[in-house]
């Protein structure tokens, strides 16, 4: 029996060694057949089967790994929450994301240190204060929180950032309070651990290899563990989408690109929140142990290597020092790539089919891990009730073929430039 | 002071003055800051990271995990520095860091008493409760005791350097193994970079003493640097470090230039970040230390044997009083001899292993050391070390000493070969993993690869030189191998000492013990990678350099795996932390991008424009007169001398594209909406493009010049884009196509004059050529001479809605056109306006920009459906005409005039029916443009809104809530001035 | 990454931009089918793990558009050659 963590669980093992802990999860072995199976032991995956148990009482689930869990982009982003979408078709979506957060912690009893320090996107002209202006009241309309700042508040909210020699300089910025981080780690763990003592089983290396289909309905996976039986199969893979519907013979609106994220050395509390820069791809914030988590634009070709070449570093570290030049001296402590699965329109799909008995929950781009809970929550429901919610009704793998894209960025179908 | 009296590779007649903490301090030239701090006694020298412990100097080198300190100060101060690698220089000033309010009494040491509750994981099983409290109490509390050092105060005031570099073979490394190799090869003629982070060659030569050929081996390493620098082929570079391999052979590296400086003498960057684009690479980068877990393996004064060495042979400085050496192979007791002849004092050898090679033993008893074999440390004491407890099989004894020497073994430097994803592999016999997988082209020689005797680097180091210029044509004929002699060596894994005493560090930076790694196992995080992230076991600045090896040893004995099946965690780029503000070079400031001044920037700086940033165009905004008290007035003036006059504006940031050929107007019929084949010459049109997916890319006027000639332009911002996009239309769609086509953009000047007035200015500048409306009429193109003899280009367009033309002449000729028209035009009060008044005359006209063309809207949705051609395929129509383009509640483009007159409109407000909160279901469009209009006296806006075009007249909300905004606006026509064009066409 | 664009030699991949799969092919637009054939052209892609034909442009050299043969796992290149097919070269 796995206990609650609580101030007695603490004190009782530090009086004892530490010796009264048990394992987080089960490490499962698979059975031959579930209710449901969800490919992939990230964030995704592992939420869809907390709330498959939690919300819709399907706990004959299992989720299946084919490394260790969160060992692909949940633990590999830049943990940074929000809700500051424009699109009807996402806002509501990502502020479901954003309140499902706020309660994370005491919903599934393990601190994921979500800290709602803010997000601020700079401006710095007037035709991106005015797109600011859009996107904040959309975000005001779906009840989400949103400030447009001016410089004097951007200065107040961030003084060390570069005002006066600025080739673009800070004109504001839309800030949302309630964004920040959330430790990516603990976000898997946490899930994994909640999904577990619901029943569902977290089936480590386990490698999906094929799916069995009798009559044209998948009914369940081949995988390095032998074949597995499932009433329904839903996929939470993200970079690696492509490779499993290749199986099935699927082609997607969707490439799988890298995405090079960096963090420095440990420094002592700088940046409060996340900073997004206006005028080049760079965001930054500090995680809680002192070091600064920074990335920029994915590298722009496709690739499944997990890693980036110099031109993304070069660029992330100039706009780096043109937003603050007083981090000269830090240095870059690692740098690490995630295969983003980029979709046509920069928007993700969680959809029921295409082929019976299959879901889909991909295209996050480089933005999933916010959404790790309504992910989790839409493909639950959409797995359960074999119909999208009304939050992720925008979000069908057939809108590019109705022309309902969600298009946030307005760059058109080229993954690499969303 | 500590330092022997004689040896060691620095300049005792060169002494240089430091402090540390504020106390002055004497060192060498020569030493480290962690050399020379030992030398003056100093023995603390920073606090952990979690549990704020004690920390000494741990290594000689880029491995350290303890002694990192602030060093100089202000906006130079640089956070997190490693003692062991900051070259000393004269007038040095180092802090410790990480401490309050002092390294020697930190308040925060506290967290140690807290140990017992503070094991892995700790932080994600409280903190919960209340929720609220975690971003007020909580986390600020963790936040400001955790980081490290602190970041500079001011914008770091020194330059870095960005430079290229091309060779055959780069070596990486400059020991032993690399300086026989940088020697192989470049004697054979190809180019060589060698490159080494150490501000010295020779690696571990340096710190050792042995022979080569039968003389002392520094002897070979000073004849070999000196062969190298005398080879115009080979280039050498000290103090670089290579610190990532990437795709083509390219490598990331930083030379620190002038870090050994008091301060980068003038035109000199601090640093300099190389791409080295090599054919072959050879990492000779060696290995280090490794250390043993056991309680109380953390206070100052306990370092690895390697440093221990180091200290003492290369810089001549003792470490400590007396020296006990605690090791698992044979390595150590060569060091330790090393140091005893230095003159370190050692205590005692004590050995995990029962039985010693007899050799060695033999050299023991001819020093005079003690060795205690089967024995192991359990216990140590003193704030800063003052003595060790050893358990033998006689009992435990307890030994005085204040320098405790480790080794576990070594580590093979295997950084580099893993940048690719290539998993290193465990070789038991040496109890180390060495490289699997390289990236392409990449060799491993010497130490780095598990090698460790110095005959075979040297003969490795030579032969993976020679095999890798070969394979480039090279031939390297066999350079005679210099011999050294020295024993084979033998380790016996051990990583543990099971029922030691006192907290037991796996990871000394990140404070994770022995007891975290039993936490992480008993709570199921066992694979590497989760062990690494649930303790932060090799997390830290030294990204467990000197840990990740015995942590995750540690976990395979709990789970009963062998270490090579357990696996390690990969090394990613940068093998050692680097500057942002190498890699950003001169990327900042205002150079972060480059700058594109209009050919006529520095006349309107002089008529005192105030610029915009247009991408990386600085336009003209507008230009303030004397006692206009803000923009507003300034652009409605400019707006109604224009309207009312004439007003100039320069347009050359327009993308101009010149296409010619054949089949230039079929090509252009492909790519816009509309049919540009039927254009007769001299003739300009308006035209439309769509993305392939049926959403408007961009819109300009396209002219034909000639028969086979056309020159579109496009919108400043899409200029590059559109480019790109007809080559590739016209190179991948229909390579068929008999079109040639350049961009000319920058080779054109291009300026608008426009008002009642224009023609009469227009006339005073044109060279005899007939620009009467009849001659050149609205939509005419002219081709002749300006200013007697300028070959001008003359489009009568309109943006403003006035009478206008744009006067192309070569980009040189802009300013003197500019002029000319200033003066031809002074009578009739001409005005040069910015972008603020052309903003609002387009606004008032009603013509779509960059705020509509926002990749969202079709041409339908900006009501340019007309325009589109049934007559032909064009890139976009057939997308253009899904279901979702044609639904009837899609939004249109119209304008919208506040329903109170007073009311200020703002862009970016969402259109709400009356009666209807704000929510996301309510929500019509919003508006894209606005401007005050001073002809209308009021603000007027354009913006998308549900069935705009059926809805004229109806009052909606413009609702604003960032801005406080929530007020009735009315929608209407888009065009507020002239909506019959009648101005354009007098 | 280095890209041998036939025209200028191996330059620095900086230097170009990406487009994607050079596989689809632009459909008859007159087709029956049409509608179908434009979406799979514009938004279904194979995104290989492995080998891979893509488009290139070298905006800051030559401007031609250029075919790369490129292993999406690890980067690395079998040759290019120009898009258009004519004055083709192989830096192969």
């Amino acid at each position: 029996m796995r206990s609650r963590y609580s101030v007695f669980s603490l004190l009782a093992n530090a009086l004892t060694g530490q010796k009264g802990w048990t394992p987080a999860w089960r490490d499962a072995a698979p059975k031959p057949a579930y209710d449901v199976i969800v490919v992939g032991g990230g964030g995704h995956g592992l939420a869809t089967a907390y709330y498959l148990a939690k919300e819709h009482g399907i706990r004959n689930v299992a989720v299946l790994e084919k490394g260790h869990i969160g060992s692909g982009n949940a633990g590999r982003n830049t943990t940074i929450i929000r809700s500051n979408y424009l699109l009807p078709g996402n806002e509501p979506f990502y502020e479901w994301s954003m309140k499902l957060w706020e309660g994370l912690e005491q919903d599934v009893n393990y601190n994921s240190m979500v800290s709602q320090r803010g997000v601020l996107n700079l401006y710095h002209s007037d035709a991106q204060r005015d797109a600011y202006a859009r996107r904040g009241n959309s975000m005001r309309m779906a009840g989400a929180d949103s400030e447009l700042l001016d410089e004097a508040g951007v200065r107040a909210y961030a003084p060390f950032l570069n005002f006066d020699d600025a080739r673009f300089p800070i004109k504001g910025g839309l800030l949302q309070r309630r964004g920040g981080t959330a430790r990516h780690d603990a976000v898997v763990w946490g899930y994994a651990r909640a999904a577990d003592k619901l029943g569902v089983d977290i089936v480590q290396n386990c490698e999906v290899t094929g799916f069995i289909r009798e009559n044209g309905v998948v009914v369940g996976v081949e995988t390095t563990r032998g074949p597995i039986r499932a009433g329904k199969v839903g996929l939470a893979v993200a970079g690696s989408t492509s490779r499993l519907t290749r199986l099935l013979d699927l082609r997607l609106p969707i490439e799988s690109h890298v995405l090079t994220a960096f963090v420095s050395e440990g420094l002592k509390p700088l940046v409060p929140g996340v900073v997004t820069f206006g005028a080049g791809h760079f965001y930054v914030s500090q995680s809680d142990k002192g070091g600064l988590v920074f990335g920029g634009d994915i590298d722009g070709y496709n690739s499944y290597a997990q890693r980036g070449n110099l031109p993304v570093v070069e660029d992330v570290c100039e706009a780096g020092m043109a937003l603050m030049p007083q981090i000269g001296r830090l240095r870059v402590l690692r740098s690490w790539g995630g295969i983003m699965d980029m979709s046509m329109d920069g928007s993700p799909i969680i959809d029921v089919g295409p082929l019976p008995g299959l879901y889909l929950n991909c295209g996050w781009n480089y933005g999933g891990f916010k959404a790790t809970p309504a992910s989790g929550w839409c493909f639950a429901w959409t797995l359960a009730k074999d119909a999208p919610h009304a939050l992720n009704a925008a979000y069908r793998l057939d809108r590019f073929r109705t022309g309902h894209m969600i298009d946030e960025k307005g760059v058109g179908a080229q993954p690499n430039l969303h | 002071m500590s330092r022997l009296s004689e040896g060691g590779l620095i300049d005792r007649s060169k002494p240089l003055a430091f402090s540390f903490d504020g106390k002055a301090m004497r060192g060498y030239a020569g030493d480290t800051l962690a050399s020379a701090l030992l030398a003056n006694d100093v023995r603390l020298v920073g606090r952990s990271f979690k549990y704020h412990r004690p920390r000494g100097i741990f290594s000689s080198g880029s491995e350290e995990p303890n002694a990192l300190v602030e060093l100089r100060d202000g906006a130079r101060r640089e956070p997190n520095s490693r003692a062991t690698v900051v070259e000393l220089y004269d007038g040095l000033s180092a802090a410790s860091q990480n401490r309050w309010p002092s390294l020697d009494f930190d308040i925060q040491s506290v967290n140690g008493l807290l140990g017992p509750l503070l094991g892995a994981g700790f932080y994600y099983k409280t903190f919960m409760w209340p929720a609220a409290l975690w971003e007020k109490l909580y986390e600020p509390l963790i936040r400001r005791a955790a980081g490290l050092g602190r970041a500079a105060e001011a914008p770091d005031p020194d330059s870095y350097d960005r430079s290229f570099a091309f060779c055959d073979l780069l070596v990486i490394g400059g020991g032993a193994a690399g300086l026989m190799a940088a020697l192989t090869a470049g004697r054979s003629g190809a180019r060589v970079i060698l490159a080494d982070e150490d501000f010295r060659f020779g690696g571990r030569i340096l710190a050792e003493r042995a022979e080569i050929d039968d003389a002392p081996s520094l002897a070979f390493v000073e004849r070999a640097v000196a062969e190298l620098a005398a080879l115009p082929n080979v280039r050498l570079l000290p103090r670089t470090t290579v610190f990532g391999a990437y795709d083509g052979g390219t490598f990331g590296a930083l030379e620190r230039v002038a870090d050994h400086l008091p301060l980068p003498p003038a035109f000199t960057p601090r640093q300099r970040y190389w791409k080295i684009v090599a054919k072959r690479s050879l990492l000779c980068a060696g290995a280090i230390d490794r250390p043993i877990v056991f309680g109380g393996n953390d206070r100052p004064g306990v370092m690895s044997a390697q440093a221990l060495r180091t200290y003492a042979v290369r810089y001549a400085a003792n470490p400590g009083k007396r020296a006990v050496v605690f090791a698992n192979n044979g390595y150590a007791w060569s060091a330790a001899f090393d140091a005893a002849e230095a003159g370190v004092d050692i205590a005692a050898i004590v050995d995990v292993r029962p039985e010693a090679p007899p050799i060695q033993l033999e050299r023991a008893k001819r020093r005079g050391v003690r060795v205690i074999q089967g024995g192991q440390v359990v216990a140590t004491s003193g704030r800063l070390l003052s003595s060790v407890t050893v358990r033998s099989a006689t009992g435990e004894e307890k030994i005085a000493a204040e320098v405790l020497a480790i080794s576990g073994g070594s580590s093979p430097n295997v950084g580099l070969t893993s940048h690719f994803g290539g998993k290193p592999v465990y070789r038991a016999d040496i109890a180390g993993f060495v490289p699997g997988a390289c990236p392409p082209g990449m060799r491993v020689a010497g130490a780095a690869r598990g090698d460790y005797s110095l005959a075979r680097c040297l003969a490795a180091g030579a032969a993976e030189a020679a095999e890798a210029v070969s394979e480039l044509g090279f031939s390297a004929y066999a350079t005679p191998v210099p011999q050294a002699r020295d024993n084979a060596i033998t380790v016996t894994p051990f990583w543990h000492v099971p029922g030691s005493r006192g907290p037991a560090f796996v990871d000394l930076q990140n404070d994770v013990t022995a007891k975290d790694i039993t936490i992480a196992h008993t709570e199921g995080f066992r694979a590497v990678e989760l062990l690494k992230r649930y303790t932060t076991l090799g997390m830290a600045t030294d990204q467990g350099r000197t840990s990740n090896v015995t942590g995750l040893a540690m976990m395979a004995v709990l789970t009963g795996q062998d270490v090579g099946a357990t696996g390690t965690t990969l090394f990613r780029p940068p093998y050692t932390p680097v500057a942002l503000g190498a890699i950003a070079g001169h990327h900042r400031g205002k150079d972060f991008r480059a700058t594109r001044p209009t050919p006529t920037h520095d006349w309107a700086r002089a008529q005192g424009a105030v610029f915009v940033e247009a991408g990386l165009w600085l336009r003209a905004q507008y230009f303030p007169r004397p006692g206009e008290t803000d923009w507003l007035e300034t652009v409605n003036r400019e707006v109604t001398a224009t309207r009312t006059g004439v007003g100039l504006i320069d347009v050359s940031t327009f993308g101009k594209i010149d296409i010619q050929g054949p089949d230039a107007g079929a090509f252009l019929d492909r790519v816009y909406i509309n049919t540009f084949s039927t254009l007769p010459v001299g003739r300009a049109r308006y035209g439309v493009m769509l993305r392939e997916d049926g959403i408007v890319m961009d819109d300009g006027t396209t002219s034909r010049l000639g028969e086979r000639h056309y020159l579109m332009t496009t919108t400043t911002a899409n200029a590059a884009k559109v480019y790109q996009h007809l080559e590739f239309c016209l190179q991948v769609l229909w390579p068929e196509l008999d079109v040639q086509m350049a961009s000319v953009s920058e080779q054109w000047a291009q300026i608008s004059i426009a008002g009642p007035q224009a023609r009469a200015v227009l006339e005073q500048v044109v060279d005899g050529l007939d620009v009467s409306n009849a001659a050149l009429p609205y939509m005419g193109v002219a081709q002749g001479t300006v200013l007697s003899g300028v070959a001008a280009r003359i489009f009568r367009v309109s943006f403003s809605g006035e009478l206008g033309y744009e006067i192309a002449v070569p980009a040189r000729q802009g300013r003197r056109l500019a002029e000319a028209l200033m003066a031809a035009g002074a009578p009739f009060g001409i005005t040069p306006y910015g972008t603020e008044a052309l903003g609002v005359m387009r606004i008032e006209k009603g013509h779509v920009s960059g705020n509509e063309l926002n990749g969202q809207t079709s041409a339908r949705d900006l009501g340019l459906g007309r325009m589109a051609s049934t007559k032909k395929d064009y890139v976009g129509r057939v997308l253009s005409q899904r279901p979702a383009f044609l639904e009837e509640g899609r939004v249109s483009f119209v304008g919208f005039k506040p329903v109170n007159p007073g009311d200020r409109l703002r862009a970016g407000a969402h259109f709400l029916p009356h009666g209807r909160s704000g929510t996301t279901a309510n929500d019509e469009g919003y508006m894209t443009s606005v401007a005050f209009s001073p002809l209308l006296g009021h603000w007027i806006g354009l913006g998308l809104i549900a069935r705009g075009t059926e809805r004229i007249g109806e009052s909606v909300r413009a609702y604003d809530p960032v801005r406080g905004g929530d007020i009735p606006v009315e929608i209407c026509h888009p065009a507020f001035v002239d909506p019959e064009g009648e101005r354009l066409r007098v | 990454m280095r890209l041998p664009c036939p025209y200028c030699g191996v330059r620095d991949a900086h230097e170009f931009s990406y487009l994607g799969d050079a596989a689809p092919r632009r459909p008859d637009p007159a087709a029956p089918d049409a509608a179908d054939a434009f979406h799979d052209y514009v938004y279904l892609r194979d995104n290989p793990a492995g080998a891979i034909r893509e488009l290139w442009y070298h905006g800051a050299g030559c401007r031609r558009w250029i075919v790369v043969d490129r292993d999406t796992r690890t980067h690395a290149i079998a040759g290019a050659t120009f898009a258009s097919g004519s004055a083709s070269g192989d830096a192969s």
